[in-house]
């Protein structure tokens, strides 16, 4: 197997608060290979979205301290990289999409400026900016992109700002496409269409995707490994099959449960028991 | 599969148009931005006759002591001092002055607190701190004392007013863009914005100072009349425009003593000066109701 684009060693993250120290995550290890799909699955506050903003060292120091380990991007170590060389690396090698699209996006600029900005930022070479933001609006699905790029966040509905910011993400032709709950924030026939994009665009550019979700039912059929974490913790990793079928540890089997099953007899959704996780 | 896109709704397209549009709609700041206007044209147009050498209506300096005290008239439209001078040309050349001091010394107390703010806002943590505490100190001194002071040490002049009110004034400025910047820096484009790698700089001028900018346009018009006001009241006292340059505040002053006597003296500069101060708070208000965006924001 080829070298792994993106290596975290033991990576153990705090945050300092003025009258205690979270463990945000411990100990972390895992690999990405290039154009492979890995999805960090957990509950909100297990240390995933916090392990990815760790990946370019967005995390604001303080409260949050590195306390130890490693991540070798293409073989160069995060931790020792100049401002000048994090802010290649981020956008440029690993671009991020965020939960909240239309926050995300500034209120005061249009679609082609802040694309525009992404591309001029990281892609020097291009000369046709305005084209090249219609090719990428075009490639996530954007009808008359040359038309919609002039348009102002307010004016795009929930799932085309959250494809105008993949857009942007992808205009810089990343490595690694790092996207946290990208769909938590739409609604269900909205997220089909969106994963279903970033499916069929991973395939055409064969980037790498980081899927953070805290729902495994989004999981199966788009990634190919899985990464679960759980307070801080990577409980378990493997095979996407493998994980979903023979869940090892006592909290992926409770996520798995909690997925809603169509004709499930059952009158309540399941709910997971942390105490009976702790004692397991 | 359903693979439609909605066709888009038909909004005004920049937020400026938007805001635009919600102004136009309201009449009372129409009229107030109307004042605002005369009075600039006003201002203006004394300037410029006043540096051609074509005193009108008449000179505002010229006495003629066999017309004085004389109450308004086909002559004198607003009447005569107690040096027969010509009020209406007075206060033309104190709409002018007043117009200046409060543009000129809103715009040294907006650069100053804008960048104050900003920084304060934008680095936080002890840079913050040490800045706010200073501007807390500052805020503790009752402004106008403030002015009379740093003007009773420099000397009464246009030049020391303008800068001396413009000094002083910065901090409410500087609070309100800290407290934008706070909140804009924690905003998900700007964290998006450091996602993609931008500059520090680049993020400060690109995606936070625009989106401060109605607050801050707000305070600057808000601030004109707090510092007409402050001119008038400096003058009044002696402290401020030197006569016999006339401004609103000294024809007041000078006008007093004869209270009983010569009402036209009083009453136009007095109104003159309600009418810019209300004018321009008026238009400051209904500019704070149009560029609200915050219901639409979300």
């Amino acid at each position: 197997m080829s070298q792994p684009i993106l290596q975290v060693r033991n990576l153990c993250i705090d945050f300092v608060l003025e009258d205690r120290t979270i463990e945000a995550v411990k100990d972390a290890s895992f690999e990405l290979a290039a154009g492979e799909t890995l999805a960090i699955v957990g509950e909100s506050g297990s240390g995933k979205s916090v392990t990815a903003l760790a990946l370019t060292r967005l995390l604001p120091v303080p409260p949050a301290v590195i306390k130890g380990g490693e991540i070798l991007f293409d073989g160069e170590s995060v931790m020792t990289m100049d401002a000048a060389r994090l802010r290649k690396l981020r956008g440029g090698r690993i671009a991020y999409i965020f939960q909240e699209p239309s926050t995300s996006l500034n209120p005061v600029y249009t679609v082609r400026s802040q694309i525009g900005e992404a591309i001029r930022l990281h892609r020097r070479d291009v000369t046709d900016v305005d084209a090249e933001i219609v090719r990428w609006l075009d490639a996530v699905g954007i009808v008359d992109p040359a038309a919609r790029m002039h348009d102002y966040p307010h004016q795009l509905s929930g799932g085309m700002q959250q494809r105008v910011m993949i857009a942007m993400a992808l205009a810089c032709q990343p490595d690694v496409l790092v996207a946290d709950e990208p769909t938590t924030a739409l609604d269900v026939t909205i997220q089909a269409q969106i994963m279903e994009l970033l499916g069929s665009l991973k395939e055409r550019f064969g980037m790498a995707v980081i899927l953070i979700t805290h729902n495994f039912g989004i999981v199966s059929g788009f990634a190919s490994r899985v990464l679960v974490m759980y307070r801080g913790r990577i409980v378990e990793q493997g095979p996407t099959e493998e994980i979903l079928r023979h869940p090892q540890h006592a909290y992926t089997r409770a996520l798995i449960d909690c997925i809603p099953q169509l004709g499930s007899k059952a009158k309540r959704l399941k709910t997971i028991d942390h105490a009976a996780i702790e004692a397991a | 599969m359903i693979t439609t896109t909605p066709e888009p709704l038909e909004v005004a397209a920049s937020p400026m148009e938007r805001s635009l549009r919600r102004f136009r709609a309201n009449k009372i700041g129409l009229c107030a931005l109307g004042m605002v206007g005369l009075l600039a044209v006003i201002a203006v147009a004394f300037f410029v006759l006043d540096v051609l050498g074509i005193p009108w209506p008449m000179d505002p300096d010229a006495t003629n002591l066999e017309r004085k005290l004389l109450p308004p008239d086909s002559v004198n439209w607003l009447g005569t001092d107690n040096l027969g001078r010509d009020v209406f040309s007075r206060l033309l050349n104190g709409a002018y002055i007043s117009l200046t001091v409060g543009f000129v010394a809103v715009f040294v107390s907006l650069f100053i607190g804008v960048t104050v703010g900003a920084v304060a806002g934008y680095f936080g943590k002890w840079v913050d701190n040490l800045i706010m505490r200073f501007v807390d100190a500052i805020m503790c001194f009752p402004t106008f004392f403030l002015i009379l002071t740093a003007v009773a040490l420099v000397g009464p002049s246009i030049f020391n007013i303008i800068i001396v009110i413009g000094l002083v004034s910065w901090t409410g400025t500087a609070r309100l863009v800290r407290a934008e910047f706070l909140t804009l820096r924690e905003s998900a484009y700007v964290q998006a914005a450091r996602t993609l790698g931008q500059r520090g700089p680049k993020i400060i001028f690109r995606h936070m100072l625009p989106n401060a900018a109605a607050p801050i346009l707000v305070t600057a018009v808000l601030g004109v009349p707090e510092a007409i006001l402050a001119e008038a009241g400096l003058s009044f006292l002696g402290f401020g425009v030197q006569p016999p340059q006339a401004t609103w505040g000294n024809i007041i002053a000078d006008g007093k003593t004869y209270i009983l006597d010569a009402w036209w003296l009083i009453l136009f500069p007095g109104l003159a000066i309600l009418i810019a101060a209300l004018s321009f708070y008026l238009t400051g208000d209904a500019l704070r109701q149009a560029v609200e965006t915050r219901s639409e924001r979300q």
